[in-house]
C-alpha cells in the first residue's frame, strides 16, 4: 500500500441518485412505482480519513454504502475510486479494484458462510492470486492482527461467540491490504464491553494501515470513537458534514440538533425530556 | 490474543465417523446396501428362475402357511412362478430407476433452480412459468401420456419419472438459492472480487447441498414409487421381467386366494422407500454443521 | 420507607439437573432486588447476564431447561414462587404486565392490532367488545399515536417499530397494573424514536403511579429514566443504589468498567476502554466460589 498523489480524493461521488421498486407496490403488469432512496448525495474520503455515515432507519445510509462499493449502480450521478470512474462498470471492469474496496458487514452471523472454516473465510479475498504456502500465512498474519490465534483457522463461524465472528470479518477485510474499508452497523449487535474491544482494534488497525475507513452507524458515539469527519444523512439527503468536533459541537442542521439532543449520555440530567427540539421539517412517522 | 481451544481434525474423517453413530443412516443404509446386494446377486440368491412356470404348483400359499411347501418360501403366483425370486429379480429394476433416475432428476432440478434462484430476472420467470404450468397437470396422466408417446421401455420410464418430478427439486432449490444470495456472505463474496460462477460453486452449492441430499432419497423413492405405478398399468419395460408393479396388478386379481403375492411386493416397497427417507433424514442431520 | 411492592431475596437459578453442566454452574446466584410503590428500577447489564430470567422468573415463564433453586420473589406480600398457576393468570396482565422487546415477534402477526389489544382487557376487566374497543382507542391516543381508528384495523407489519412499540406499551398499561416490567423496550428504535417512547413511559408511569422494573443494557438511558439501578453480571448483583450516586461515584470496578467501555460523543476517543480482563475474571471467581459454597 503506498502512499502517493495525497491530493486526490480516494473515492469520490457525486450526485448519487438511488431509485429502487416499491416491493410494497409491485404490480403485474407496467412498471412497479419507484422509490427514492438517495437524492443527490456528494460523498468523497480521501486516503487514510475516516468520515462516519451517520442516520437512522431510512436515511439510505445502506444503500450509500452499497453504491461506494458498487454493489449497487446509482440511477444517476457519477462514482470514482482513485480517479477512475466506475459509475456504470461491469463486475469484470471492477474485478481488478476488488482488493483495494473492502467491507465488514453488520451481522457477523450471515456475512460468514456457515459452510466454510475460519480460515477459507479469511482467504477467499486473495485466494485466487495467492500461492497455498503463501496463503495460510497471509491468512495467520490477518487473523493475528484481528487478535485472533492462528488455530481459529480451523474452526467454523457457528463455533465462535459475537464478537470473535466480527474480528473473523475484520481479518477478512483486511487481508489484502486495501486502500478503502466500508464498516456497515458494525458493532449494533454486539455488547458494550465487546464493542469496545473491537472499535479500539478496528482504530489501532486504521491509523497502523493507513486506510480509508467510512462508517455506517445510527449511534453518533460510535463514531466519535472511530473517524475524525462525519455526514448525516436524513431522508436519503446529506443534511450536514464536517470534522466530528464541529458538528457535535455545534450542529447546524435541525435534524443533527434533534438527533444530539436525543443521545441519552450516562449522567444525570433532569431537563432532558423537556428540552426543546425543534420539529419544524423533520416529521418523523413515529 | 484471544487463542482457540483445541484444534479440528480433518473434516472428512470427522464426518465419516458421526455418520456411522447415526442410526438413521445406519439402519437405511444398511437396509438399501442389502438391496443393492440382493439385486446384484439375483441369480445366485434366488432360489427359481422368476420366469418358470410350473403349472402345477399354481397359487400355492408360502411355506409357513397351511398348504404350502418348502419350494416356495412365498408362495406361487397364478403361473406358478416362484413369488420369492420375482419379489428378489424385481429388486433389480427398482433399483435402476431409483439410481439412474433419482440423480437425473435431481440435476436437472437443481440446475433449474439454481440458476432461477440465482440468475433472477427473466430467467427466472420463465423457469418459474414453466414450474407452475408444468405441476398443474396430474402427475400419473403425465406419465402416462408420455410413455404411450414414447413407447415402453426402461428408457421411456427414465425420461417420464425426470420430465415430470423436476419441478419437485426445482421449487425448493430456488426458493434456497433466492435466500442464499440476498446473505451477506455472498456480498462479501461479490466484494472480495469471486467469480458469479465462484460464487455460485463456493458459497451457495455448498448450503444448499444438504436439502439436494434429501430430496435426492426422496426423489429416489419416487421414482420406485412412479415406475411401480407404470408397470401396475402394463406402461413399463415390455419384458417379462417381473417388476414390484406388475406384481401388485397381478396379485390384485388375485387378492382373495392369493394375497401373499400382492402383500410381498408392497411390502417390498414399502421397506425400500422407508430406508432410502430414513437415510436421507440422516444425512441431512449430519451435513448440516449449524443443526448439530 | 414506602412500601415494597417488588421484593426478591436471594433468588437462584440453574440449569434442570437433566441438563447441568459438570461444575454445576448457576444461572442466577442469590439476586436480591427490592423495588419500591411508584419507583422506576433499572436493572442494567450486559447480554447474558440474567436479565431476562429474573424477569422470566417474576412471571412465571422460565424456559424448560431452567428452574428456581432458591430465594423468595415476593409480590406486594404474595409469594410468587410456587403460585398456583390459576393465581398467576389472574396476576399476569391484570396486576403485572409486560412490554417485551422485540415488537415484531411479541405480536401475532396474522390478527389485527384491535384484536390483540381487546383480548387482555376484556379477559381481565370483563369489558364488551364495544367497551373495550373505546378503551382502546383512548389507550392508543393516550400513547399519542395519532390515528388510533386506523392503526386499529391494522396488522402489526403495516406499522412502523416506533408505532409497534407504542401499541405494546399501550397493551402494557392497558389494565392499570401495579407493577410493569420493561423488557429492553427500546432497544431496536432509532435514537429519536427512542427518547419518544421514554418520555411516554415515563408519563403514563407517573400518571398511573406504576412500579417500573426497567431492564436494559444502556447506561444512558438508565440515567433518564430510572430512579433507582441494580447493576448484574454473571448472575449476581454487584452493586445497586440511586440512580445519582451510581452516576455520579460508581462504586465497583464493573461498574466503573461498564462507564469507560461506553462510548460518548462528547468524550474524545482514546477515553474508550474494555472492560479489563481482570474486573471479569474476578467476577468469574466470585461466581465459582459461591457454586462451591452452595454445593458443599
Amino acid at each position: 500500500m503506498t502512499r502517493i498523489e495525497s491530493g486526490r480524493d480516494l473515492i469520490r461521488a457525486e450526485a448519487i441518485h438511488v431509485a429502487l421498486p416499491d416491493r410494497g407496490r409491485r404490480r403485474l403488469f407496467g412498471r412497479t412505482p419507484q422509490v427514492d432512496i438517495l437524492r443527490g448525495v456528494d460523498f468523497r474520503i480521501g486516503r487514510g480519513e475516516t468520515v462516519g455515515i451517520v442516520g437512522e432507519s431510512g436515511s439510505g445510509k445502506t444503500t450509500l454504502g452499497r453504491v461506494l462499493l458498487r454493489l449497487l449502480q446509482p440511477s444517476a450521478g457519477r462514482l470514482y475510486f482513485d480517479g477512475q470512474e466506475i459509475t456504470a462498470a461491469d463486475q469484470e471492469t471492477l474485478r481488478p479494484l476488488r482488493p483495494r474496496m473492502q467491507m465488514i458487514f453488520q451481522n457477523p452471523l450471515s456475512s460468514l458462510n456457515p459452510r466454510h472454516t475460519i480460515g477459507e473465510i479469511v482467504g477467499a479475498p486473495i485466494r485466487a492470486a495467492t500461492a497455498r504456502a503463501a496463503l495460510r500465512d497471509r491468512v495467520a498474519t490477518a487473523l493475528r492482527r484481528a487478535e485472533l490465534g492462528p488455530a481459529y483457522a480451523g474452526r467454523y463461524p457457528h463455533q465462535l461467540s459475537g464478537g470473535e465472528r466480527q474480528r473473523v470479518g475484520i481479518a477478512r477485510a483486511i487481508v489484502g491490504e486495501p486502500s478503502f474499508i466500508l464498516a456497515d452497523e458494525i458493532v449494533s449487535g454486539l455488547d458494550v464491553s465487546t464493542q469496545a474491544q473491537i472499535l479500539t482494534l478496528l482504530r489501532s488497525l486504521q491509523r497502523d494501515m493507513g486506510l480509508a475507513l467510512a462508517l455506517i452507524a445510527h449511534d453518533l458515539s460510535v463514531v466519535r470513537v472511530l473517524c475524525d469527519r462525519v455526514v448525516v444523512l436524513w431522508q436519503g439527503r446529506i443534511v450536514e458534514q464536517g470534522t466530528c468536533a464541529q458538528v457535535f459541537a455545534a450542529p447546524r442542521h435541525a435534524y443533527t440538533r434533534r438527533l444530539i439532543a436525543a443521545i441519552p449520555l450516562p449522567e444525570i440530567d433532569d431537563g432532558w425530556f423537556d428540552r426543546p427540539e425543534i420539529d419544524a421539517d423533520i416529521d418523523a412517522e413515529a | 490474543m484471544v487463542e482457540s481451544p483445541g484444534a479440528t481434525p480433518r473434516r472428512a474423517a470427522l464426518l465419516l465417523r458421526r455418520c456411522v453413530g447415526n442410526y438413521r443412516i445406519l439402519g437405511g443404509g444398511s437396509v438399501l446396501l442389502l438391496l443393492v446386494l440382493v439385486a446384484l446377486f439375483a441369480r445366485q440368491i434366488a432360489p427359481q428362475d422368476p420366469l418358470d412356470q410350473d403349472l402345477i404348483a399354481q397359487l400355492q400359499p408360502p411355506t409357513l402357511a397351511a398348504e404350502g411347501d418348502t419350494a416356495h418360501y412365498l408362495g406361487a403366483d397364478s403361473l406358478g412362478r416362484d413369488v420369492l425370486s420375482r419379489l428378489i429379480f424385481g429388486t433389480r429394476v427398482a433399483l435402476v430407476v431409483a439410481v439412474i433416475a433419482g440423480p437425473l432428476t435431481a440435476l436437472v432440478g437443481t440446475g433449474l433452480g439454481l440458476a432461477a434462484g440465482y440468475l433472477g430476472g427473466w430467467v427466472d420467470v420463465v423457469i418459474s412459468r414453466a414450474v407452475d404450468i408444468w405441476s398443474s397437470f396430474p402427475p400419473i396422466l403425465l406419465s402416462i401420456m408420455l410413455v404411450a408417446l414414447l413407447g415402453t421401455g426402461l428408457t421411456s420410464v427414465l425420461i417420464a419419472i425426470v420430465v415430470i418430478d423436476w419441478t419437485r427439486f426445482c421449487r425448493v432449490v430456488r426458493a434456497e438459492a433466492l435466500k442464499q444470495r440476498h446473505m451477506d456472505y455472498v456480498d462479501a463474496a461479490l466484494v472480495s472480487g469471486l467469480r458469479p460462477r465462484t460464487i455460485l460453486a463456493r458459497e451457495i452449492l455448498p448450503n444448499i447441498l444438504p436439502l439436494c441430499i434429501v430430496l435426492l432419497t426422496m426423489e429416489m423413492g419416487i421414482a420406485i414409487v412412479i415406475e411401480a405405478i407404470l408397470s401396475f398399468v402394463g406402461l413399463s419395460i415390455s419384458t417379462d421381467m417381473p417388476t414390484w408393479g406388475s406384481m401388485i396388478a397381478e396379485g390384485r386379481q388375485v387378492i382373495y386366494q392369493a394375497p401373499w403375492i400382492m402383500t410381498s411386493a408392497l411390502a417390498a416397497l414399502l421397506v425400500s422407500i422407508l430406508a432410502l427417507n430414513m437415510l436421507g433424514d440422516g444425512l441431512k442431520a449430519e451435513f448440516d454443521p449449524v443443526l448439530r | 420507607m414506602s412500601e415494597r411492592i417488588l421484593a426478591i431475596d436471594g433468588l437462584c437459578a440453574a440449569l434442570s439437573p437433566r441438563g447441568r453442566s459438570a461444575d454445576g454452574a448457576a444461572l442466577l446466584r442469590a439476586v436480591s432486588l427490592a423495588v419500591a410503590v411508584g419507583e422506576v428500577h433499572g436493572l442494567v447489564g450486559m447480554s447474558g447476564a440474567g436479565k431476562s430470567l429474573i424477569t422470566k422468573a417474576i412471571l412465571g415463564i422460565l424456559p424448560a431447561g431452567i428452574e428456581l433453586t432458591g430465594g423468595s420473589i415476593r409480590f406486594a406480600g404474595n409469594e410468587l414462587i410456587g403460585c398456583p398457576e390459576a393465581r398467576y393468570r389472574q396476576l399476569l396482565g391484570r396486576e403485572i404486565a409486560l412490554i417485551p422487546q422485540d415488537p415484531l415477534t411479541a405480536l401475532n402477526p396474522s390478527r389485527r392490532i384491535e384484536a390483540q389489544m381487546t383480548d387482555v382487557m376484556r379477559l381481565h376487566l370483563s369489558l364488551t367488545r364495544r367497551a373495550a374497543r373505546a378503551r382502546a382507542l383512548a389507550l392508543l391516543r393516550d400513547v399519542r399515536i395519532r390515528e388510533p381508528e386506523a392503526v386499529l384495523r391494522r396488522y402489526p407489519h403495516e406499522l412502523s417499530g416506533g408505532m409497534r412499540q407504542r401499541v405494546l406499551i399501550a397493551i402494557g398499561f392497558a389494565c392499570e397494573p401495579r407493577l410493569i416490567i420493561a423488557d429492553e423496550p427500546t432497544t431496536s428504535l432509532d435514537v429519536t424514536v427512542q427518547k419518544e417512547i421514554l418520555r411516554l413511559i415515563r408519563d403514563l408511569q407517573r400518571r398511573q403511579n406504576t412500579t417500573l422494573l426497567f431492564v436494559t443494557h444502556d447506561l444512558g438511558v438508565v440515567a433518564k429514566i430510572c430512579q433507582r439501578v441494580s447493576v448484574l453480571h454473571a448472575g449476581m448483583i454487584l452493586e445497586h443504589g440511586a440512580t445519582a450516586d451510581i452516576m455520579a461515584a460508581p462504586r465497583h470496578p464493573f461498574t466503573r468498567a461498564l462507564f469507560a467501555a461506553t462510548p460518548r460523543y462528547d468524550a474524545p476517543a482514546e477515553a474508550l476502554a474494555p472492560v479489563p480482563a481482570a474486573v471479569l475474571s474476578e467476577i468469574a471467581g466470585a461466581a465459582q466460589r459461591f457454586d462451591a459454597a452452595r454445593r458443599g
